[in-house]
């Protein structure tokens, strides 16, 4: 089921959440909503699943509109950063509220949760309470109530916020796996760009109520439109008005024509990528990347003189359109 | 969240009841007390004996709050931070006053400081035992506001004041009461508006004389007698004292939780 | 511990408690003694004379109504507060504490006058042969007048800690309203409304002043049990007296254990 936002806005006093955001998310696609807080993207999630009502635009869900229909009508399935779990119920109990709502016969109830409890790998574990689960747990149960009543749309908030890092990759690529099989339309809201980056196959990148841009991950990595997505989807240095990735210092031990000179300041080892950290002429600190066997064949060390050379830039004039500059680079 | 109809219809339910319940009869108490005008209301304001028994309500309630100030954040203290056989005991007996009807009250300590007491102290019939009727039913109070202040109180704090060189003393008076002072500003509210109203423990004890009628005896004895305009001028003062007092501690305690903290 | 703190730990832990002890240890296990002085049987007749019977029973009776009226105006109006945006909630927080701030007789005496027969509401029930003073429904509109704030003010910090994520889950996963307050909402704060409901219970059965005022005394018609302890204790026969303050006692502890439970039970 697709999912249509026309220009929806949404105020809270005098906070503007939402400042005339457009979306669209293909049937059966993996969408990310990225942006820091305060972009708006858990906002138009509500929006999206009813839990909060635009003050103007609209919401359309498969090509029906869908603004005024409660969240109770629209058949979204949720998941909250918090689990919202219903403590006071077993796990079986919560995966199956959504159907006992329904009035479902018992045994088909029964059925649907053995199936979802072991889709969600929590075998074994259907009388505990959600007291007695991990935060990993608690979300995937919590995922399989939303699922168990067949919704046209999957939407997380933050679903992995509150959950230890190595949790966190686990179900990221547990949840990437689930889409596959499942294909439900599923869009997740996270600020965490790498996570935006693995899972999805679409990102919509927010900030400040509106939308910046929307692509595929490579897509807004190689070509971003405004200084705010660069920033946000990678590392970049900063130089005025133009951009450079990390990764695309060159670093030179002899002058070379539009290389810059500058002091190694510091040489930070990350397991596999190094990091080097420079002081150049006008007291700027810029840092390239580089792997691990690049940085030994450069044989750097603290303090030394090196000559630094962006091959590539983008440069965001304020009044034209962001350009990319390739720098051709010796051999 | 409720669908705006729902609220709405919520809002309405709950000002029918609260009108029934408690607005419409203050509002005719308020009303009926000033049928004989400003000066009638004034005239039995003034009469001497509810300017006595206005005033002694006012020095008993002040001088229990002040008591309870002490006692209450003692036994507040040692309930946190003490450890005893049967402490849990103790915990559960505090709430006693609350649970205890007002008469019962009032006849349990006439039992044991009344006329035949076993251990031969006669309060009954004085400002004394009436000031121990109210401290009986106001001890929960400040207690019970100042306890979960205590449990969540900061310990590194005192230790830092330790470590500077406070003494326990001084790390009381600067670094722990001005913690918990919005919640001593809160129960002493309580605890006042509940002494100046005290009836049922009161009434056996203060035996009907003149120089131990308290505001709310004055006020059922002018009802019994059918003098309904004293007893709602009083009352009407009454109200009016514990809500400015409620108002004023409010303020205050607003103030204390910004300035405080 | 240095001499000098260990004096004042235990100074301070024996006057707290021989504070406690003396104001409320010591009277209210003579109550049992004074209660029994003349033996069991006597304590025994001298509660369960028809008016004394009458009593407690009018009490229970009075105060169950006034408990279910209470815990469903404050559910409901602990949603309302926590979970609904209004202009007047101050005013409303502020209404519902009134209770706290009157002094029974002075309920009793607002009550006199407006169902009294030159009250506002005194006509429409006299002149149709409805009895509100001196009546049972005086009686119960005082008692839930000044029960009225406990359960509200139990279940409004548990409505306000569980927060409405799990009543959005509801939403999303199709419950209506009902559904959701029925199999979410409630259970979630049962342990509020348990401890409110049992405070309220404590409140209604020991009201004296307001009831005092209202009821008239009738003797074996209104008197509810705190009246007719303060009848009896008048009267001089200590003994009922005693032993109704006994029994009315015994409820009082049988409420703090309930209360304790409850409290552990929502901190959990």
């Amino acid at each position: 089921m697709s999912i249509i936002v026309e220009q929806a806005r949404k105020q809270f006093g005098d906070f503007v959440a939402l400042d005339g955001v457009s979306i669209e998310v293909p049937d059966g696609s993996l969408t990310a909503l990225l942006g820091p807080s305060g972009s708006g993207k858990s906002t138009l999630l509500r929006v999206i699943a009813g839990l909060e009502k635009p003050d103007s635009g609209r919401v359309m869900i498969s090509g029906g509109d869908a603004t005024d229909v409660p969240a109770q009508k629209r058949g979204v399935g949720f998941v909250f950063q918090h689990y919202a779990a219903f403590k006071h119920m077993t796990v079986r109990n919560n995966i199956a509220f959504g159907l006992s709502i329904r009035k479902r016969p018992k045994k088909e109830i029964a059925e649907r949760v053995d199936e979802l409890i072991s889709l969600v790998h929590l075998d074994g574990f259907g009388e505990r309470y959600p007291s007695q689960l991990s935060g990993g747990q608690r979300q995937r149960m919590a995922l399989a109530r939303a699922l168990a009543v067949e919704p046209k749309v999957l939407l997380l908030d933050e679903p992995f916020g509150a959950l230890d890092a190595n949790v966190r990759k686990e179900l990221r690529l547990w949840l990437r796996r689930l889409h596959d099989d499942v294909h439900v339309t599923t869009i997740f809201v996270t600020h965490d760009q790498e996570e935006a980056m693995e899972v999805a196959g679409q990102i919509v990148v927010m900030n400040e109520g509106h939308v910046e841009q929307t692509g595929e991950p490579n897509d807004l990595y190689e070509h971003p439109q405004t200084e705010f997505v660069m920033s946000f989807i990678g590392p970049v240095n900063q130089r005025g008005a133009v951009f450079i990735r990390p990764h695309d210092l060159e670093l030179l031990h002899v002058p070379a024509p539009e290389a810059e000179e500058a002091m190694v300041e510091r040489i930070v080892n990350l397991g596999f990528e190094t990091r080097v950290e420079l002081l150049m002429a006008n007291g700027e600190q810029l840092w390239a990347q580089m792997t691990r066997d690049e940085a030994d064949l450069l044989e750097l060390t603290d303090g030394q003189i090196v000559y630094v050379r962006p091959r590539r830039a983008k440069v965001f004039e304020p009044n034209g359109d962001p350009r990319t500059e390739e720098i051709a680079s010796a051999a | 969240m409720p669908r705006l109809g729902g609220a709405t219809l919520g809002r309405g339910l709950v000002t029918a009841y609260l009108s029934l319940i408690v607005l419409i009869p203050i509002a005719a108490l308020v009303s009926k007390s000033l049928e004989g005008g400003l000066s009638g209301f004034w005239d039995s304001v003034t009469s001497p004996l509810a300017l006595s028994a206005l005033k002694l309500s006012l020095i008993l309630a002040l001088i229990v709050v002040a008591i309870n100030l002490v006692t209450g954040t003692a036994l507040a203290w040692v309930l946190v931070r003490d450890k005893f056989p049967g402490k849990a005991l103790v915990n559960s007996v505090i709430d006693l006053p609350f649970a205890l009807p007002t008469v019962v009250a009032g006849i349990t300590l006439l039992a044991l400081y009344g006329t035949n007491s076993p251990v031969g102290i006669d309060i009954a019939f004085t400002r004394v035992g009436i000031t121990v009727a109210l401290l009986f039913v106001t001890l929960p109070f400040i207690v019970r506001t100042v306890q979960p202040v205590l449990l969540e109180l900061d310990r590194e704090m005192e230790e830092a004041a330790a470590s500077l060189g406070a003494s326990p003393f001084t790390t009381f008076r600067r670094v722990i009461f001005p913690n918990l002072r919005p919640a001593l500003l809160a129960g002493t509210a309580l605890a006042f508006a509940r002494a100046i109203g005290e009836f049922g423990s009161v009434i056996l004890i203060s035996g009907n004389l003149p120089k131990t009628q308290t505001a709310p005896l004055f006020i059922f004895a002018q009802i019994e007698s059918g003098n309904t305009e004293g007893a709602g001028a009083v009352s009407v003062t009454l109200l009016v004292i514990a809500l400015l007092v409620l108002l004023v501690i409010g303020r205050l305690t607003h103030w204390s939780l910004r300035h405080g903290r | 511990m240095a001499a000098r703190d260990r004096l004042g730990k235990y100074g301070l832990r024996y006057f707290a408690l021989g504070y406690l002890t003396m104001l409320l240890l010591i009277p209210v296990g003579m109550i049992s003694y004074r209660a029994f002085e003349h033996g069991f049987s006597a304590a025994w007749s001298s509660v369960t004379t028809p008016d004394a019977l009458h009593a407690f029973l009018l009490t229970i009776e009075i105060a169950a109504i006034a408990v279910v009226a209470n815990t469903i105006f404050g559910v409901g109006c602990a949603l309302l507060l926590v979970r609904s945006n209004f202009r007047g909630k101050a005013l409303l927080n502020a209404i519902i504490d009134l209770p706290f701030a009157i002094s029974p007789v002075v309920v009793g005496l607002a009550l006199l006058l407006l169902y009294g027969r030159t009250g506002w509401f005194g006509s429409m029930f006299l002149d149709n042969g409805v009895q509100i003073l001196f009546a049972m429904p005086g009686m119960v509109l005082a008692t839930i007048f000044i029960s009225l704030p406990f359960v509200v003010r139990e279940v409004v910090p548990v409505l306000h800690e569980i927060g409405d994520e799990q009543e959005q889950a509801a939403q999303t996963l199709g419950a209506n309203w009902w559904q959701t307050f029925w199999r979410i909402t409630l259970p979630a704060i049962r342990w509020g409304v348990g401890y409110g409901v049992v405070l309220t219970t404590a409140r209604a059965l020991g009201e004296f002043g307001a009831v005092a005022v209202v009821s008239g005394r009738i003797s074996g018609q209104t008197e509810t049990a705190p009246l007719w302890v303060w009848r009896e204790f008048g009267q001089f026969n200590t003994t009922g007296a005693y032993t109704a303050s006994l029994v009315l006692a015994l409820i009082a502890i049988a409420t703090l254990l309930a209360m304790n439970s409850f409290k552990r039970k929502e901190a959990s």
